[in-house]
């Protein structure tokens, strides 16, 4: 049962994760991942929210393992900070790596917050 | 499918944009998505992360996931392009959920929360630089590789 609901999540973030990248592109072009950064401080944010409000084990293994875990990713953050690297864009690569940081945590303390406000 | 990163003047519409999108690219993402979250999963039961530890489970799933995303976009990109998907299916997909960022987020705000703050900075930037690490090595083996075999 655990399984299924892990897959079913993941089976949701992970096109997620994929359209939401297209639709940063869309708008802001490829010059820096905006993508990424926005599903990994989305997925933080509601982790965290779950993470303090302890909704049960069905609802972690859905929302927080499946589908946050399948909606953010680390190596698609290392890939695309290792390109701009690569390419000699040192600030940018520095900086996508200290706004991934910033904004997870950042998201990750509100989403707590907003847990506790609720009453969690 | 538009390929160009930055589309010309006349750019599509973002509904065509998405529309473009192979319904089967969106499948292989999913699927993909799930055998690697499951990964991930089985690494969480063998490993199970404690509060106040080092969470080696997550840790484990990004360094891992940073050398083979290394490997596999080399693969993919200067080796065997073309396939379309490839990227998806491995890439986005399988990698994308077996490693996770909102975990390590989650890991970094429990291991503070626990009054362990210095295992908190040091498992944030420990994951950083293994992912990163390991990611530049699956690069440079699997360049090292293709060379050998030319």
């Amino acid at each position: 049962m655990t399984l299924l609901l892990v897959a079913l999540g993941a089976a949701v973030g992970a096109p997620a994760r994929f359209l939401t990248d297209l639709v940063a592109a869309h708008y802001l072009g490829r010059a820096m991942p905006w993508g990424t950064l926005a599903v990994n401080t989305a997925g933080s944010g509601l982790a965290a929210f779950l993470a303090v409000a302890a909704t049960g084990p069905a609802w972690t293994a859905l929302l927080s393992i499946g589908f946050c875990g399948a909606l953010t990713t680390f190596s698609t953050l290392s890939w695309e900070t290792l390109r701009l690297a690569e390419d000699g864009r040192w600030r940018r690569a520095a900086a996508n790596i200290a706004l991934n940081l910033a904004g997870g945590l950042t998201a990750g303390l509100a989403g707590a917050a907003l847990a506790r406000l609720l009453g969690y | 499918m538009p390929a160009t990163p930055d589309p010309p003047e006349p750019r599509p519409t973002l509904r065509d944009a998405l529309r473009a999108v192979p319904v089967t690219v969106l499948a292989a993402v999913s699927l993909g998505g799930v055998i690697g979250s499951l990964a991930r999963y089985g690494l969480l039961l063998a490993l199970p992360p404690e509060p106040g530890r080092f969470d080696l489970a997550v840790f484990t799933a990004n360094t891992l996931g940073g050398l083979l995303i290394g490997a596999l976009m080399v693969a993919a990109t200067e080796i065997a392009p073309g396939r379309r998907h490839l990227r998806p299916f491995l890439g986005v997909g399988v990698l994308g959920g077996f490693t996770t960022f909102s975990t390590y987020i989650v890991g970094i705000g429990s291991a503070a929360a626990a009054d362990a703050a210095l295992l908190a900075v040091a498992y944030a930037f420990a994951t950083i630089a293994a992912a990163l690490t390991a990611a530049a090595l699956g690069m440079r083996a699997t360049r090292a590789i293709a060379r050998r075999r030319r």
